[in-house]
């Protein structure tokens, strides 16, 4: 099943852990080890770890990175003042369909970093390296797949990395969220894909199980892709492939705020932006009636026209099911709508994401 | 792989008990419940509802997925497991305790038709050999 599937440095150390192994975009992933929702409470009450190393860095260095990235990106890297500082940016098309959402990282002058999603790295380095070849050629990108990344999550996460790699402490301390520190030969960014603090440490491969088992000894959950989801989910943010893709827009998807629009500046997909009306925008959705739980695909009635669930799962910290759902621009938060669930009709209240961060339910 | 002597199977995942009355429980196998994952939502018959031999009749969802599970034999619903309803967990953690429900068969010869423990667990792996 798992042949011919790409490994991360962390392998070994999964099948030791004893987890279950899935095809994740050519990769050799763990879903689980045992239990997705004690997986996904223990980021939530305490501390979980991803091995996130399928993801790709890519450096991008070279006098012109920054207006290959202000070129590029939907975000204006501008923002990005102080080194160690990230933003998360869509990454267009000329007719603005996502072709993928990334952090940059801004480390010095002429030198960033992009972490990029892994089913889109070949598709995205092939695009940077077209702009990059008409705009700006002395820049260099550099896939840095001798990095392994490992994401630490959850409330008590900086605690526990400090307890297990106290190199890293006196870098990070006093790192502020969306913020990252190089301490020795580890890249610590205070960000995620949880809604919980925590840190995402990016470790040169060979040093990947050390620090995994460290962690792990000061008791740090190993956690799946499972929980990954139903946490992203929880937290409102999007699935690359799942609540947007090429067919899309930022607009429709929930992530305007991250299209910058005051700049002078030109990047892709600007214009097609500029001229399009969305008709349609992306919400969350909570089951009310018991019956079911909400996927994606399933139908979505609504006085205003129909939808459809991008992404629904069964929420461990609520205890009820929710979802993203793309609808008509005039449905608002509050409304009640039909989610067709197999046979059945069930009633779901319309509200805006996130559904829960840092620990508490805000929907 | 869990696999009571003292059941019959389905290759659908089910086990399936003759009890003393001749009434017969069913339920998913451990390698069912593993395979979906945490088990979140489970709707089972109700009572006098007849159903037929491989009819869809009862759901278990997990976080990741839904899936239906099918009368193995023709009868009569008997009664359901109204606690595995409130705490779909329970089919987590002890796959052979939390029946879902019960049938009286309509025809229990065709009792005789089902898996024994061996040819399930040969089931199975020759699925995840192909798969």
């Amino acid at each position: 099943m798992t042949a011919g599937l790409q490994r991360t440095p962390l392998n070994a150390a999964h099948r030791h852990a004893g987890a279950r192994l899935v095809d994740f975009a050519g990769w050799e992933m763990p879903l689980h080890y045992g239990s997705q929702i004690e997986e996904h409470n223990a980021v939530r009450r305490d501390t979980g770890m991803f091995d996130t190393s399928h993801m790709l860095a890519i450096d991008v260095e070279g006098s012109a990175a920054s207006a290959l990235l202000r070129y590029a990106l939907a975000n204006n890297v501008d923002k990005l003042r102080d080194p160690g500082k990230a933003l998360y940016s869509c990454l267009l098309r000329e007719d603005g369909g996502i072709l993928d959402d990334l952090i940059v990282y801004f480390l010095a002058e002429g030198q960033f970093r992009v972490v990029v999603n892994a089913a889109t790295a070949d598709k995205d380095r092939a695009w940077l390296d077209a702009l990059r070849a008409r705009r700006t050629p002395e820049v260099e990108l550099k896939p840095r797949r001798d990095l392994a990344m490992i994401a630490v999550q959850g409330p008590n996460a900086r605690d526990r990395v400090w307890a297990a790699l106290p190199d890293t402490r006196n870098t990070t301390e006093s790192l502020a969220p969306f913020s990252a520190a190089s301490a020795e030969d580890m890249f610590c960014a205070r960000t995620g894909y949880t809604g919980e603090d925590g840190f995402e440490l990016l470790v040169p491969a060979a040093r990947a199980e050390e620090a995994w088992a460290k962690l792990a000894a000061k008791g740090v959950r190993p956690c799946g892709l499972a929980a990954r989801d139903t946490l992203r989910l929880e937290a409102g943010m999007n699935l690359y492939g799942q609540d947007m893709d090429e067919n899309v827009t930022p607009l429709e998807s929930g992530l305007a705020w991250t299209v910058d629009s005051e700049s002078s500046r030109d990047f892709v997909g600007k214009r097609a932006l500029g001229d399009s009306t969305p008709t349609r925008k992306l919400v969350g959705l909570v089951l009310v009636d018991r019956g079911g739980v909400l996927r994606a695909h399933q139908s979505v009635r609504t006085p205003q026209g129909d939808g459809e669930i991008t992404s629904g799962t069964f929420s461990p910290t609520m205890q009820q099911s929710i979802a993203l759902a793309r609808v008509p621009m005039d449905v608002a938060p509050g409304d009640t709508v039909e989610v067709a669930v197999r046979d059945k009709s069930l009633r779901a209240r319309v509200v805006q994401p996130p559904f829960v961060r840092h620990g508490k339910i805000l929907v | 792989m869990n696999l009571p002597e003292n059941l019959k199977y389905t290759a659908e995942h089910e086990w399936v008990r003759t009890e003393s009355d001749g009434t017969v429980t069913i339920g998913i196998t451990d390698h069912a419940q593993s395979a979906l994952g945490d088990l979140v939502f489970v709707e089972v018959p109700e009572a006098g509802r007849q159903l037929s031999a491989g009819e869809a009749c009862c759901v278990v969802e997990s976080v990741k997925a839904a899936s239906d599970v099918y009368a193995p034999i023709a009868g009569e619903v008997v009664a359901a497991n109204q606690a595995v309803v409130d705490t779909p967990e329970q089919v987590n953690q002890d796959p052979y305790g939390a029946w879902l429900f019960r049938i009286k068969p309509a025809d229990p010869a065709e009792l005789g038709k089902l898996l024994d423990a061996g040819a399930y667990r040969k089931g199975v792996e020759e699925a995840a050999a192909e798969g």
